[in-house]
């Protein structure tokens, strides 16, 4: 057991915990975090993905000591004073879902696959998703969803 | 699933990570660990203590001098594949590393790593072989045909680590593979380099260990064309077999993928 200690959703957290801990039993089952879910477990289907300073990752595959002092970002941590960011709000509009659990994940790789590459096509899309597993088999609205919050996005940008 | 305890230990310099490798010499080094941490959470792997390499600064480059990519252990495949050096240098090099299991892998996992462990149907080992690369440890340098002895197995001794892969920079090379559509890993993945004194082609997912395909070689020699490999089937006997496909379907998915990658290099 030892204390590790990092930045969660903005907020500096410290926590004993055993060196054998993954980030994603870290997240969930000590910060109570449980936004961020766990799906296959070995590290295929993406319902863990969180960001790991600024790096869309598999929580299920990190353990929460190798995050000691970094910054995580959880689909927590996403929305901003009450409002959804960006991406949620896409796919609140796309009906981007249908069971959910797969949903934090999505969401998570798609900000990530976004800040990478902009607006994109839906084949790039789904390409970028390939490690992000929906067993409702709900892709086409993920995609929408996806390829809306990207052109979004980049449009505010450039009039920013 | 929740492995075995174990104790974890940061290393900032390959002379610590030294040190802590020969005070505990079962303990294992962990870069990306995304085979690794896996195998530890089936169970599969036991190690008493793990060496977290991966914040080492002096693994982690990529330098392009004399002909040759030299790039960092500790550096991974996302850094590869979106490096503009290699890119520039030898692009089928970064394709071969933007293909490795899906994006959030590529963020964690290794060259030196994937090299170290060579999984049969790992890409790396591919690039690796076919362009004749420099394995640099610890302790002295490797061939690439010296260095992958089989299945999960090198030709690194105990305590060894690997520093760096050196990559000479062909005339032309393209990188083809099949992946399993679930796994990404390579059903079958050719690698074919031109250089100015020969071809090498090199197979990887279809057998136990990556492996060169020298008839192929000789063929190209004459004519680097996708004609000239299209009849050239290597041997089924000894390859993998199992619920993705057979050994004979690997034995011809490596003649597909050499066309490929020879008409995307020719």
């Amino acid at each position: 057991m030892a204390v590790v200690s990092m930045t969660v959703n903005g907020k500096p957290v410290s926590v004993d915990t055993e060196d054998r801990t993954l980030l994603v039993y870290f997240l969930r089952e000590q910060l109570r975090l449980t936004g961020t879910h766990i799906g296959c477990d070995t590290s295929q289907c993406g319902a863990c993905v969180v960001h790991v300073d600024g790096k869309a990752v598999k929580s299920c595959t990190m353990f929460a000591v190798q995050a000691e002092g970094a910054d995580v970002l959880t689909i927590e941590g996403l929305a901003k004073d009450g409002k959804l960011h960006p991406v949620q709000e896409a796919f609140r509009e796309n009906h981007g879902l249908q069971c959910g659990f797969c949903t934090p994940g999505m969401i998570m790789t798609a900000v990530d696959m976004i800040r990478r590459n902009g607006a994109m096509d839906r084949d790039t899309i789904r390409h970028e998703l390939e490690g992000n597993i929906c067993r409702c088999t709900g892709y086409h609205n993920i995609v929408s969803a996806i390829e809306d919050a990207s052109r979004r996005m980049t449009a505010a940008e450039k009039a920013a | 699933m929740i492995p075995y305890p174990f104790t974890y230990k940061r290393a900032k310099s390959v002379a610590e990570a030294e040190a802590l490798l020969q005070a505990t010499p079962d303990a294992k080094l962990l870069a990306g660990g995304q085979t690794l941490i896996a195998a530890m959470k089936m169970r599969l792997a036991n190690p008493p203590e793990l060496i977290d390499i991966s914040g080492i600064r002096e693994l982690n480059y990529i330098r392009v001098a004399g002909g040759a990519v030299a790039i960092g252990a500790a550096t991974t495949h996302f850094e590869v594949a979106t490096s503009k050096e290699v890119a520039g240098a030898i692009p089928a090099l970064a394709h071969a590393a933007s293909v490795i299991g899906d994006p959030a892998v590529r963020y964690k996992g290794t060259l030196g790593g994937s090299v170290a462990n060579n999984d049969p149907a790992a890409d790396y080992p591919a690039a690796v072989l076919a362009l004749g690369a420099t394995i640099r440890t610890n302790r002295r340098s490797i061939k690439a045909d010296d260095f992958f002895t089989g299945m999960f197995s090198t030709a690194l001794a105990e305590g060894e680590i690997v520093t760096e892969v050196s990559f000479p920079v062909p005339l032309k090379a393209a990188y083809k593979k099949f992946a399993n559509p679930a796994s990404r890993y390579a059903m079958a993945g050719v690698f074919v380099a031109k250089f100015a004194d020969g071809i090498r082609v090199a197979a990887t997912g279809a057998g136990p260990c990556v492996f060169r395909v020298p008839d192929m070689e000789a063929a190209l020699a004459a004519s680097f064309t996708a004609d000239a490999v299209a009849n050239i089937a290597v041997d089924a006997g000894g390859l993998n077999s199992d619920i993705h496909g057979s050994a004979e379907y690997r034995a011809n998915l490596v003649t597909v993928m050499a066309k490929r990658a020879v008409a995307e290099a020719a």
